[in-house]
């Protein structure tokens, strides 16, 4: 059964997210006055046709350090699931 | 004497790759040669130029995929081997995801896309890209692009300063390096970069649109002789 890498890649505290920081001010021009801040990020899915969890867990792993995020500016987290 | 052949590379969605075609073949004794993203053969050419625009779409990040690409394996190797890559604007940043030059660029700090004229330096007057240029000499050389924002860690920073590998800086129309002649919010005004070995160089500034006199500038075409002149005495 193959496994679905839900993939989250966010900039860097220390990176100016200049994205959220545009859309923090148009929610705070909105009204929401307990906004404090908007963070903008990406989310992959990955379908990884691998029998056991471990591999499918190290592919995901692998290709996000590689392709997904780089890692000078951005991190990632990845959650994995079996598809039925 | 047979011509010099400079390789640029075309990936889907390069667009500046036929004004940097014509820069090149505006100089005598070089010819500009095509390589399309897709294949491994360099075609026997001396030095590589990475061109700017939207190398696949800049999806994902500008520059990521482009890394993958089969010319870009070979591109890697030739640069090891100490042939000389140049990489403007996109070209630029594949350097950066392809690692043969550190750091990031991420979005410019104002949010905007920019395109317009900027005065930089060659605070780094000895490279094979630079040497025509003195270093008090200021260059009209313009940029265009949404994320030129350079950013590396403080110890990349450092490193950079300490082996003068920092190429290019941002400056007033006096030359001088402030914070309100950063157009993009670069580290330490950073505009282009060069490896530690010398013979790879990234900058956002566009020289192939500073090459003849109805550009507006010729301020670019000092980087482009620099290097043919540095090949045809190899």
């Amino acid at each position: 059964m193959p496994y679905i890498a839900k993939i989250k890649v966010t900039l860097r505290q220390s990176i100016l997210d200049v994205q959220g920081k545009a859309v923090d001010h148009a929610l705070k021009n909105l009204g929401y006055r307990t906004v404090e801040s908007a963070r903008i990020g990406k989310y992959i899915e990955v379908t990884i046709n691998e029998k056991e969890f471990a591999e499918a867990e190290r592919i995901g792993n692998e290709i996000s350090r590689k392709l997904l995020s780089n890692p000078v500016m951005e991190n990632y987290s990845i959650e994995l699931e079996q598809v039925n | 004497m047979s011509e010099i052949t400079i390789g640029v590379v075309v990936f889907p969605g390069s667009n500046c790759d036929h004004d940097t075609e014509h820069a090149v073949a505006s100089f005598s004794g070089v010819k500009p040669v095509m390589l399309w993203h897709n294949d491994h053969d360099l075609q026997g050419v001396k030095a590589i130029i990475l061109p700017g625009g939207f190398s696949y779409g800049d999806y994902l990040r500008a520059g990521s995929i482009a890394r993958f690409s089969p010319i870009m394996q070979e591109v890697i190797e030739f640069a090891h081997k100490g042939f000389p890559v140049l990489g403007i604007c996109n070209g630029f940043q594949v350097l950066l995801e392809s690692g043969l030059l550190e750091g990031a660029l991420s979005r410019n700090r104002d949010k905007k896309f920019l395109c317009c004229q900027t005065s930089i330096r060659a605070v780094n007057g000895s490279t094979i890209f630079t040497s025509l240029y003195p270093e008090d000499e200021i260059l009209r050389i313009p940029i265009a692009h949404g994320e030129g924002n350079y950013f590396a860690p403080p110890e990349v920073i450092e490193s950079l300063e300490e082996h003068e590998q920092i190429v290019f800086k941002y400056t007033d129309a006096q030359g001088r390096v402030t914070d309100e002649a950063n157009p993009n919010g670069s580290l330490n005004n950073i505009a282009g970069i060069i490896n530690r070995q010398g013979n790879v160089l990234g900058l956002m500034p566009h020289p192939e649109r500073a090459n003849e006199k109805q550009l507006g500038s010729l301020d670019g075409r000092g980087l482009f002789e620099s290097l043919f002149r540095y090949l045809e005495g190899v």
